[in-house]
């Protein structure tokens, strides 16, 4: 089976994330930009499902050219090879165009099944596999906390508000998983140094048929008009409990009327 | 003055659920609110009565086998196909994983901008939108077609102004592709009487603190006192403590009630993530240094098996 794994490079969740002054993009510059969190259960699946069924795993990423560090790090794990699509145009482009150029690249490498992280940690925006879904003429399985593959059949379960769904399709398909799906593996040392000699191929939008107007800041069908941090929380009343601890917090919930 | 679309959000146990309730109450505000009911069929005639309720002038009813019996794709394309006739000044769905998926599919077969997680919608489209863990707050504008906005729970205070919506069937036509993806069975799990947690006007939400998946139910017999749903931290969740729909933060689900109570969570930012925004945040740990008593609006430095049913007896007397 032919796997293609979408991967994102984002700014550390862990740490100060801001909003650029200038054009009002994620400030990538000034982060620590790693691997999406949920991509590496996505590569940890697609893994897997080539230890059982055989054939190839490609990482599929867009971003600038630091996002190699994120295409090494995701190789290491054990994929293939990777294709990174890189052009000084795509700075700022929004998600609708962001999968037009991913749809294109998908088109490029023929794959029976691409999978991807629920979401990025950076947006929390969930669109992307519906929309590449919409532009494949594909199915969309989303928010997977179990994958099964029979043949060209895919069956997933997905968590809902009320339970779970059991949903099939036929690849080529694309299918976006949660956390719980798996246990990502540690790159070990060998795949480290297996990673740096994994072919890397970049395409560009020309590469891609994209005209860079359709893309980037000026092709955008959204804009940020304006931004600014909101004010930090500051801590109110602290109590050490000395046995009225709980009847202090009933007593501050009746205050503000809770109970 | 012009339509705005709602697409409503509903659950077969509870019906319209309150976030269909504050996008109408928001759509009032940008023009004349049409409710959009996607189901199985009956739908519309079971969620009408609550829909006019909060100002649903007219109900568009898609229904059926072919809209209930798979993943979005269908209810897009009704969707895309009701704004091309239609042409509205908005279209509002909830920030929900369902809304979100029909909302990208709009984007793309309509070219189409699109803002997801957004608190507040002016009338001349200008979104807010909360970032980052909730550290940034954002101000957006479709550029391209329409609003086409996901409303995140719990942002707006739904308020009712009755309306007698007329029920208009909408002919269902998809296409095979839309019927790619099956839904060969639903599994209710967890019921129970429980306000959904997005929705939820009280939280409460134990962490790795709380010790073990028995102990969680000292953090259920709180919210129940408070009418409140249940949360959990990752660390809760990844250890097995409680199921994995219920976890808040980064990778779980965002909230943002009117109170929230963090049991045994120091505040990872990975957790504050999900709740930050939330009106009134109250914390027991018995680390006085973790990081949740920075964000506590209340906070006890104590043994949450003391505090807690200490604080669920004394609400038990003040009832």
């Amino acid at each position: 089976m032919n796997i293609v794994v979408l991967v994102k490079q984002v700014p550390d969740s862990g740490a100060d994330r801001n909003l650029r002054t200038d054009d009002n993009t994620v400030d990538r510059g000034s982060a620590n930009n790693v691997i999406n969190e949920m991509d590496e259960y996505a590569i940890e699946e697609a893994l897997k499902i080539k230890e059982a069924h055989g054939g190839e795993v490609t990482i599929l990423t867009m971003g600038p050219d630091r996002a190699t560090e994120s295409i090494r790090k995701a190789l290491s794990m054990g994929p293939d090879k990777a294709v990174h699509v890189v052009d000084d145009a795509l700075h700022g482009s929004c998600a609708v165009a962001t999968s037009k150029v991913l749809a294109a690249a998908l088109g490029q490498l023929n794959a029976d099944l691409v999978l991807c992280g629920s979401e990025s940690t950076d947006g929390r925006v969930q669109v992307l596999p519906h929309m590449l879904a919409e532009r494949l003429g594909v199915a969309a399985l989303t928010g997977a906390r179990k994958l099964t593959v029979d043949g060209a059949t895919l069956t997933v379960e997905r968590q809902t508000e009320e339970g779970y769904e059991v949903v099939t399709a036929s690849t080529p398909a694309i299918v976006s998983v949660w956390d719980t799906i798996n246990e990502p593996r540690y790159p070990s040392f060998k795949g480290i140094m297996a990673a740096k000699k994994k072919p890397v191929q970049t395409l560009s939008l020309a590469d891609l048929g994209v005209a860079a107007a359709e893309v980037g800041l000026d092709g955008a069908t959204s804009a940020v008009v304006e931004h600014s941090k909101r004010p930090p929380r500051s801590g109110g009343v602290k109590v050490t409990d000395e046995g009225s601890g709980g009847a202090q917090l009933v007593e501050f919930l009746a205050t503000e009327k809770f109970v | 003055m012009s339509e705005v679309l709602v697409v409503v959000e509903a659950t077969r146990e509870f019906g319209v659920k309150k976030v269909t309730l504050e996008m109408l109450t928001l759509a009032r505000e940008l023009g004349t609110p049409s409710a959009v009911v996607l189901g199985g069929t009956g739908a519309a005639e079971a969620l009408a009565g609550k829909l006019g309720e909060y100002g649903a002038e007219k109900i568009y009813a898609a229904e059926g086998d072919e809209i209930d019996g798979y993943l979005v794709a269908p209810k897009a394309t009704v969707v895309a196909d009701l704004v091309k006739r239609v042409q509205p000044a908005a279209v509002l769905l909830a920030s929900s994983q369902e809304g979100k998926e029909i909302a990208a599919r709009l984007a793309v077969k309509l070219d189409n901008g699109i803002l997801t997680d957004v608190v507040a919608l002016t009338a001349d489209g200008t979104a807010t939108q909360v970032a980052f863990a909730g550290s940034t707050i954002v101000k957006s504008k479709v550029t391209r077609g329409l609003p086409l906005v996901t409303v995140r729970p719990n942002s707006v205070t739904p308020t009712a102004a009755a309306a007698t919506p007329a029920v208009e069937q909408l002919t269902v036509a998809v296409t095979d592709t839309d019927k790619l993806a099956k839904v060969v069975d639903r599994v209710a799990e967890q019921k129970g009487s429980r306000p959904e947690l997005t929705e939820a006007g009280v939280v409460v939400s134990g962490g790795r603190g709380v010790g073990n998946a028995d102990n969680f139910k000292l953090v259920e017999e709180l919210a129940d006192l408070l009418g409140g749903a249940v949360g959990a931290s990752r660390a809760a969740v990844d250890s097995g403590f409680y199921p994995h729909q219920f976890q808040v933060g980064q990778t779980g689900k965002t909230v943002s009630p009117q109170l929230y109570i963090a049991l045994g969570i120091s505040g990872a930012i990975q957790h504050r993530a999900g709740m930050q925004t939330s009106k009134t945040i109250v914390a027991v740990n018995k680390d006085g240094e973790a990081p949740i008593f920075e964000l506590a609006d209340f906070g006890v430095v104590g043994d949450l098996f003391k505090v807690v049913p200490q604080a669920a007896d004394e609400i038990r007397k003040r009832k």
